[in-house]
């Protein structure tokens, strides 16, 4: 019996050994911020492709754009890399001067040719947000004749039509249109792709940021870039992929990471009884709402609609499942954008709702399918209006699945309800209405697919109304009509809206100024300091 | 015949494997590939909107959906999947645009990392206690051990990944928190094997060395702990069956210490179908233990397959599969060697 004592002992120190040395845990570097968040949904980090979430952060901390506007008022528009433009008598031109003496990281001068190489870039390259640009009639063939340098700090950019000259500068402030270092990106060309199979993974930017490393779902860093006028206080952020929440927030109690991104409202809860951790939120430009489709005959008739809009308990949603999550909203554009309505008539009113659904001859309710996405908040949100639609008699029957397979289906037109949410693709009002109020070509071959045709609903007049709107050039009377596309969505649409998102993230309480904007673009980690 | 038709014979016999085993090798991985391919096809969502998102404009979607030859019938898809595969060309990843082989060749390390250590820490502690409980069964010790097999087997995975986070880590402070290596010393070494602890190991670089050992050894023990569970099982039914048969009667009677007819005669029997657990075990954990690698943040073929498999890459899930597929084979055929080894009567 002498082998085997021997063995285990041995096997045991070995053990000890490895587990018992401590491991170096001093906080994060001072000049360092770290945060976690979950960034599997980055595909790419060229300008010209990137639509994600996480990636349009990067891209807007590391490039700059023509147009900026204040994240604290968005209808405040400045230039950024425009000194300043000016817009033709026929609202068809406008012509931009650059900033003389900008430097792009890699030490290059910025010119009004870089600028028009990277709008000819993002509408030839024709990836996702490139409708973004071609919404003002560019194409391939003809954004060389309408995107054109006319000096050396000046560059014209020219629109198919009259449009609100707002809706041009926030599009041009747009993730898509930032501006790309053209002699690199020419240095780094092959067989004509204009660097894009480079730049995916790589860096070619002006901003506050350099993009120094990214390693796909596991960490993505960012450098100073020492060519920037105003110098970031700390020297880099790094970006780590924590999937699990709950792995984010042992990391961030511990002092391993400065900031969590990603914390449910649980743990959110928990956190924020750490001295050391503060919470910081802000409203976001994305809305939560239920799609009912009207190839339902239910849920094609006008009381019917209004029935549910009366059957959400809009308060408890945001008081306990979405907690730190969402405020109530009731109207398609949020909070924030050029005449958003504020008001929101709808409550949880059972009888009400009972008196509309008698009116529609469906005294006895009836049963109704809602396609739902396996996450934990949507999972949520559908059983509290499973149990507030039993109420008055409606059966609602949940169909979890995954989000491709929910949208494919939504896709196809073949939902009764579908619980989703939509984010604004830039900060102009049209963004919204033209998916919420406007749908050109209701039948099953349409190619365009906006909210409204995927939910078969025509607008009728709201169509046409949606595109005056978008050509209105004073500033009020625009306000004004969106007001009024509003109230007509809310009244009869097929969209029963009942959040506005907020994000919210958990930071520690050393680090100062991280801001978190409207857009997942705005979310700015350039000022931020670390005591 | 003499000598020499002993070797042509050998020769024989060693192509005839070999063949043999290129043969079982390509027609598990061609039906793999078949399965994954049209499983990949049937499931309702759309492959072009994982690509293009949802906001993409109409031609934008249908150029996309042309380049992934979509547009075409379901078996020439397959066809020229299987050519390109034949090539080494497993498309590109939707998720992270690299070619899916490249990915592949970044997460396994991760998973090859993890799974090597479990399953050492598994065999090192499991056959011991596998042993010992055999040996003493009925004992306390018995009881221990075939509670520990029970835990091991019927608590989740990731229930234990967070408690141990939240002991080891978050409280008592003994090891790192969840990632591969911490981000300040993520940059000293450069990769060359992709598995940490061999690559600052080989540069030197002993404080990331140290670091990444702290980082590994909670997950590793957790895979070490489930195997363990398992193989403690094996090793106790089997070497229970070893301990009654006749030779080792023989052996005591000839007067053998116990330790003798224990570690060098039964153990030795009981050691052959033991490689085959031993190999399955690990198999099972080089497919990449998602949920663990999702607690722990570890970026490992697991956790790639799935995220790919969430997002309709099918790409991604197919080379996935594919891997995996080739790893059970050949760790098949390496325990196919094993018993040649261990045990005369099959050679």
């Amino acid at each position: 019996m002498k082998r085997l004592p021997k063995f285990l002992l041995s096997a045991a120190m070995v053990a000890t050994m490895a587990t018992s040395f401590a491991a170096v845990q001093a906080a994060t570097p001072p000049d360092t911020l770290v945060q976690a968040w979950q960034s599997d949904d980055i595909i790419s980090l060229d300008p010209a492709e990137v639509f994600e979430f996480s990636a349009s952060e990067i891209i807007g901390n590391t490039y700059e754009r023509l147009i900026q506007y204040d994240i604290k008022d968005v209808s405040k528009i400045s230039g950024q890399v425009a000194e300043s433009w000016t817009v033709s008598d026929d609202g068809k031109t406008y012509t931009f001067k650059i900033r003389p003496n900008k430097k792009f990281a890699s030490g290059n001068p910025i010119t009004a040719e870089d600028v028009v190489y990277s709008i000819h870039r993002a509408v030839a390259l024709d990836k996702s947000p490139a409708f973004i640009l071609g919404q003002f009639g560019l194409t391939k063939d003809n954004v060389k004749d309408k995107v054109k340098q006319t000096g050396p700090l000046e560059m014209t950019f020219e629109v198919d039509k009259p449009y609100a000259p707002t809706l041009v500068l926030y599009c041009l402030g747009n993730s898509v249109a930032s501006i790309v270092d053209k002699k690199l990106l020419v240095q780094n060309e092959k067989d004509g792709d204009w660097g894009y199979n480079w730049l995916k993974t790589k860096y070619a930017g002006s901003g506050p940021y350099i993009m120094r490393d990214w390693k796909a779902n596991e960490v993505l860093v960012l450098e100073r870039n020492p060519n920037y006028e105003q110098k970031t206080p700390l020297a880099r952020v790094i970006f780590r992929h924590i999937k699990e929440t709950a792995s984010q927030r042992l990391l961030l109690e511990k002092g391993d990471i400065d900031i969590a991104r990603n914390l449910n409202p649980e743990e959110i809860a928990a956190v924020s009884k750490n001295p050391d951790i503060q919470i910081q939120s802000a409203p976001k430009g994305t809305v939560y709402y239920l799609g009912l489709n009207q190839k339902n005959p239910n849920l094609a008739k006008p009381e019917v609609r209004k029935a549910l809009k009366y059957l959400v308990d809009y308060a408890a949603i945001a008081d306990t499942i979405m907690k730190y999550k969402g405020d109530v909203h009731q109207n398609f554009l949020p909070k924030g954008f050029l005449g958003a309505e504020t008001d929101n008539p709808y409550k949880l009113d059972v009888a009400k709702a009972k008196e509309l659904l008698a009116q529609a001859g469906l005294k006895d309710g009836f049963t109704v399918t809602m396609d739902t996405r396996s996450t934990s908040d949507i999972t949520g949100i559908a059983q509290a209006m499973q149990s507030t639609f039993a109420q008055a008699g409606i059966k609602l029957e949940i169909l979890p699945m995954d989000s491709k397979q929910a949208l494919t289906k939504y896709r196809a037109r073949q939902h009764d309800i579908y619980i989703g949410n939509w984010g604004s693709d830039y900060q102009d009002p049209n963004s919204n209405a033209d998916t919420f109020a406007a749908n050109d070509d209701n039948s099953d071959n349409a190619k365009a697919k906006p909210l409204a045709w995927r939910n078969a609903w025509d607008p009728g007049p709201l169509t046409a109304k949606t595109r005056a709107a978008v050509m209105e050039r004073d500033a009020e009377k625009r306000a004004q009509m969106y007001k009024e596309l509003q109230k007509a969505v809310l009244d009869d649409g097929p969209f029963v809206i009942f959040l506005q998102q907020t994000e919210v993230a958990a930071v520690r309480k050393n680090v100062k100024d991280f801001v978190l904007g409207p857009s997942f673009s705005d979310n700015d980690s350039s000022k931020a300091k670390k005591n | 015949m003499n000598r020499g038709g002993g070797h042509v014979s050998a020769l024989r016999s060693f192509l005839k494997s070999t063949a043999q085993f290129v043969i079982v090798l390509m027609t598990t991985l061609l039906g793999l590939a078949a399965v994954t391919f049209f499983i990949g096809r049937v499931v309702p969502i759309d492959p072009v909107i994982a690509i293009v998102g949802d906001r993409a404009p109409p031609q934008v979607y249908e150029r996309v959906r042309t380049e992934l030859g979509l547009d075409r019938p379901l078996a020439e898809q397959f066809v020229i999947y299987v050519k390109k595969a034949v090539t080494g060309d497993f498309g590109n990843s939707v998720l992270t645009t690299n070619p899916v082989l490249t990915d592949i060749a970044n997460v396994f390390p991760a998973t090859l990392e993890l799974a090597t250590l479990g399953t050492l820490i598994g065999t090192l502690f499991g056959i011991p206690l596998g042993v010992l409980a055999a040996v003493k069964r009925g004992s306390l010790l018995d009881q221990f051990v075939r509670l520990v097999g029970l835990v091991g087997y019927s608590v989740p995975i990731f229930w234990l990944g967070l408690m141990g986070l939240l002991l080891f880590y978050a409280k008592l402070g003994w090891v790192a928190g969840p990632g591969r290596i911490d981000v300040t010393y993520s940059y000293l070494y450069t990769p060359v094997t992709g598995i940490v602890l061999l690559d600052t190991a080989m540069q030197g670089q002993w404080d990331a060395f140290w670091d990444a050992v702290s980082h590994v050894i909670l997950p590793a023990c957790l895979l070490g702990y489930f195997s363990l569970a398992y193989i403690s099982r094996m090793t106790r039914s089997f070497m229970l069956n070893e301990l009654a048969q006749e030779y080792v009667i023989a052996a005591r009677v000839k007067g053998l210490s116990e330790m003798r007819v224990i570690w060098r005669h039964a153990l030795r029997n009981a050691a052959v179908p033991l490689v085959t657990v031993i190999a399955l075990s690990y198999a099972n954990l080089l497919e990449g233990s998602v949920l663990t690698e999702t607690v722990f943040a570890w970026p490992g073929l697991g956790q790639y397959i799935t995220n790919s498999l969430q997002n309709a890459d099918m790409n991604a899930v197919l080379g996935g599969t594919l891997v995996i597929g080739a790893v059970f084979v050949l760790l098949n055929l390496v325990s196919d060697l094993l018993y040649r080894l261990l045990d005369p009567r099959t050679r």
